[in-house]
């Protein structure tokens, strides 16, 4: 167990810079996942956490040791990659020994911790078979197994379950999270699916572009996104953005459309005084919208809705608000008459509201 | 200063070898040459830098001149031969034509044989007196001449025979692995499209296979700069110096003359030549942007 | 039911119904015939020397090149073996097998394993000026030996292996080092460098992660290399005659002296078996690879 922290860490592959500037502290027990589109540099970090590639500048701090420059093997750290890489030519009690082995443990200890590593697991009747002849669920069990026999302080994963299909997915990260519970160790992990970064979770890093965009709880992340960039790549169908300005009328806050409807804020907290005119972005999810007024502090919205896209337990209705595509979710059972135009309802203080030029949320 | 890790040791260490052979073997080797050709060494390399005399008076050798002309006519000879014999044969393999292993496997094994027995085989069918000649003479064309081998102006075209009938397969056996790397789906579209097969190869496939033809051409022209073992075989190099070519000229001046700094001037010569078809090759490619990032 | 009617009489006649009859073109005829002449080109001079081989003397000096034997004889095999002259030295061309085999077996072995070594340095680990030296190696793939010939027998000499087993080894080695290289570099890169990183966090040093998971994992290519290499160095000549030295000539200088030799009558059923012999090595590792051999060509298309 132990706390990891990356201190003002610049990567660089010969001009490009991947990263920089990054500063992150993850505590001890903490499970922190590092979310981000492919390309942004959230791979990058966890193989500089990992110590298999050369930092630029900064430093990685892991459980109050400066290992900036260690060998991956004396960072106390325990790796499992989406491609499994297990070691062909060994049986899985050698890809889970060869650790131990190189680490010249005894080999009544390697014995042990394999027999341990595999009851957690559960992949005893396993332990001669070659990686050829594991189904891609075993395999990842026992990539895990490598990093559980090496009683290592932190988890790094990278992309873990991507190469599995749907179901052993769900089967498997309801597994780590029982892992991480029952260990308590640190855990890094690395992945563009934002549902497994929702339900994994303690702290999401969301990364692009080289930059941590933000560092927040799942539920801070999903409710209130610091930029713009935040809130359209979490959350599925995206949420939906409507450009226009902010106009303050004796002392209210309202949204005005592009075409002049004015869409009333009251409600919604803003980070900072808003002002008069301002070009802004207004975000709602598709599923904070409702077609029928239930809530007090709702306001109004006119939707134009032209198609819907059923998906077993609710439905999608696609359509514009003044002319930008704008997406509603709504209960399976219910219907909606396509085309028609009707009026939305949304609570403000669920919305989001981003400056139009920075993407800042104001 | 920016930080870098400590840099693994042993890895050096194994490049050791390869260091030390490119390092001695290689450049050293390669830059002493060069140095001796500008040198009056005989026997002996000496120090008494002459300047570019040794080639003055390579180029003024008649030998020296009609190696040059060898090499080309049997470059000329051999690249051109075997890339339409090859493709022809790649394209009627890919065919799906029955026993196309069998007839892959007769294309190709003259590959796996070396210049000295692809020489005396043919030495020996076109011997004037016992072989194919002859044999032609005793089916009652008594007037048919095949001797090539033992005319001066002939002789090389033999070696191109020889060459043809060692090295074609292998330019069928890399046409044959571009031909199928081309998307089957091609092929219908074309199909659909009513295009004779034949302007499909001309003018879509042939286009396609670029890299293949130049990999040939290359491997090919490499070939014929290093023929040596085949003369030897074949021709001795005769009638008289009538099929010399660069190769033998260094290494008998070499050996045989013990005119080093004359050998040397020759070896420095090709040295240009290779660089001259290599170098743009061999950046195109290994070393273009896209591909230079392997691993690490 | 008009329609019906004349369909069914157009049936009768010509109208397509189930699998097309097979009909022979032209074009299908032309390609086979292509084929065999192409293919009897190729197969004559093998035909030529094995009959050429089983003949008599006397027969053969009738000048029929193609007939087959009236009496097969393996004599002129036998004598190629045991007893065929070059010079003044009559021991048969066994003393170049057996020379070529001696030479081989360390100079594959050899060859492969560094370049293995290198290729595996070369694609996984960064090493400063890991390109510099892949291109000079490629480079000296490429370049014709005459160039490194003379100063290689000087430092062969100061050194003492010239004219030696060890020199020709050697040779084999320097110039057996760009075609392995690239080899397993390109081998090695094409893993997954997830298993590399892998082994990497687990602790395995440079050696370790060679040996107990590149080496391994190596099979394919080391087999490839091997046939490339076996009948590359079996094949030499160049090498052979310059640096192996009187007392190890391999076999193709030795079939060549025997055959070009200017003494006495030509003996050219004894010859053709003598290159024959020569050419076996070679030709076994050709069928028994197969596709691994063109796998080879493909993979190693730099040989020269």
């Amino acid at each position: 167990m132990a706390t990891v922290s990356i201190r003002d860490l610049e990567i660089e592959f010969g001009n490009l810079k991947v990263l920089r500037n990054l500063d992150l502290e993850i505590e001890q027990g903490e499970f922190i996942v590092l979310l981000g589109p492919s390309g942004c540099g959230k791979s990058t970090l966890l193989n500089a956490v990992a110590g298999l590639l050369d930092v630029s500048a900064g430093q990685i701090w892991i459980g109050g040791k400066n290992v900036t420059w260690e060998e991956p093997k004396d960072r106390g750290i325990g790796m499992v990659f989406q491609s499994y890489a297990l070691y062909p030519r060994m049986t899985v009690t050698g890809n889970l020994s060869f650790g131990l082995q190189m680490a010249k443990t005894p080999k009544a200890e390697i014995e042990k911790r394999v027999a341990r590593a595999a009851e957690i697991l559960q992949i005893q009747p396993l332990l001669n078979r070659r990686p050829a002849e594991l189904s891609g669920g075993q395999r990842q069990r026992v990539a895990i197994g490598r990093a559980l026999v090496r009683d290592v302080d932190v988890f790094l994963f990278d992309e873990p379950l991507s190469n599995l299909d749907a179901k052993l997915r769900t089967e498997l990260r309801v597994e780590l999270k029982r892992l991480h519970q029952g260990l308590g160790s640190t855990m890094i992990y690395v992945t563009h699916d934002q549902i497994e970064a929702l339900t994994l979770a303690d702290r999401i890093a969301v990364m692009n572009g080289g930059v941590i965009q933000q560092l927040a709880s799942p539920k801070e992340i999903y409710r209130r996104p610091l930029n713009r960039f935040v809130a359209g790549f979490v959350g599925s169908p995206s949420m939906n953005f409507i450009d226009g300005t902010l106009a303050i009328e004796e002392g209210r806050a309202a949204f005005a459309l592009k075409d002049g409807t004015r869409i009333d804020l009251t409600g919604y907290e803003f980070d900072a005084r808003p002002e008069h005119g301002r070009p802004a972005t207004l975000g709602i999810r598709p599923e904070q919208i409702d077609l029928e007024k239930r809530e007090a502090e709702s306001s109004t919205l006119p939707v134009n809705l032209t198609l819907m896209e059923p998906m077993g337990a609710d439905s999608l209705v696609w359509g514009d608000v003044a002319g930008t595509q704008f997406s509603v979710r709504i209960d399976g059972d219910a219907h909606v008459d396509t085309p028609s135009s009707v009026d939305a309802w949304f609570q403000p203080a669920q919305a989001s509201v981003f400056d139009l030029a920075t993407g800042a949320r104001l | 200063m920016k930080p870098r890790r400590r840099k693994n040791v042993a890895s050096y260490v194994a490049l050791i070898p390869a260091f030390i052979i490119v390092v001695f073997a290689y450049l050293g080797t390669m830059l002493w040459t060069v140095q001796i050709s500008f040198t009056d060494s005989k026997l002996l390399p000496s120090m008494n830098f002459i300047g570019i005399r040794q080639y003055e008076r390579l180029f003024a050798t008649s030998r020296w001149i009609i190696s040059l002309e060898n090499m080309v006519i049997f470059g000329i000879g051999l690249i051109l031969v075997c890339l339409v014999l090859g493709f022809l044969m790649a394209a009627a393999l890919d065919q799906k034509i029955r026993f196309e292993n069998t007839f892959r496997t007769i294309f190709l094994y003259p590959y796996a044989m070396s210049f000295i027995v692809t020489g005396l085989a043919w030495q020996w069918i076109l011997n004037p007196t016992l072989g194919v000649q002859q044999y032609v003479r005793n089916l009652g064309w008594t007037n048919f001449q095949f001797d090539w081998i033992v005319q001066n102006d002939r002789a090389i075209y033999v070696v191109i025979i020889a060459g043809v009938w060692q090295a074609s397969g292998l330019v069928m056996a890399l046409m044959l692995s571009g031909l199928r790397g081309i998307d089957q789906e091609l092929w219908k579209a074309a199909q659909i499209d009513g295009i004779p097969a034949w302007r499909v190869y001309l003018n879509i496939v042939v286009p396609m296979m670029r890299p293949t033809i130049i990999t040939s051409v290359v491997l090919l022209s490499l070939a014929v700069v290093r023929v040596y073992d085949l003369v030897i075989a074949l021709t001795g190099g005769g009638p008289g110096i009538s099929s010399e070519v660069p190769a033998k000229f260094i290494l008998d001046y070499l050996f045989g003359r013990s005119n080093i700094g004359l050998a040397t001037a020759a070896s420095s010569v090709l040295l240009v030549i290779v660089l001259v078809i290599i170098t743009p090759w061999l950046y195109y490619e290994y070393f273009r942007p896209e591909r230079a990032k392997g691993g690490k | 039911m008009l329609q019906a009617t004349s369909r069914a009489t157009a049936a009768n006649a010509v109208e397509p119904s189930g699998p097309r009859p097979r009909s022979v073109t032209a074009g299908r005829v032309g390609l086979y015939v292509f084929l065999a002449f192409a293919a009897l080109f190729f197969l004559l001079p093998m035909y030529v020397m094995i009959v050429t081989s089983l003949k008599t003397m006397g027969e053969i000096r009738i000048g029929n090149i193609f007939s087959l034997p009236t009496e097969a004889t393996i004599e002129p095999w036998i004598q190629a073996w045991n007893s065929a002259c070059t010079g003044l030295n009559c021991g048969g061309i066994k003393v170049g097998f057996w020379n070529s085999v001696r030479i081989l077996i360390p100079s594959v072995i050899l060859s492969i394993f560094i370049g293995a070594l290198t290729g595996y340095a070369l694609s996984l680990w960064r090493v400063r000026g890991a390109n510099l030296l892949f291109a000079v190696l490629l480079l000296g793939a490429f370049l014709p030996y005459q160039v490194f010939i003379y100063p290689l027998v000087r430092i062969y000499s100061t050194i003492g292996i010239y004219g030696t087993m060890t020199g020709i080894v050697v040779t084999h080695i320097i110039f057996g080092l760009p075609l392995m290289t690239l080899l397993f570099r390109n081998y090695y890169a094409s893993l997954p460098i997830e298993l590399f990183k892998a082994a990497r966090v687990d602790g395995g040093g440079f050696f370790q992660i060679f040996f107990r998971l590149m080496l391994p994992m190596s099979t394919p290519i080391v087999i490839v290399a091997c046939i490339l290499q076996v009948t590359g160095i079996w094949n030499d000549f160049l090498f052979g005659v310059i640096f192996a030295g009187r007392e190890n000539l391999p076999m193709t200088v030795q079939l060549n002296n025997i055959v070009n030799s200017t003494q006495g009558e030509k003996l050219y059923n004894v010859n053709m078996a003598a290159t024959i012999l020569t050419a076996l090595v070679p030709l076994v590792v050709y069928f028994i690879s197969g596709r691994w051999f063109v796998r080879g060509i493909a993979a190693g298309a730099v040989k020269g």
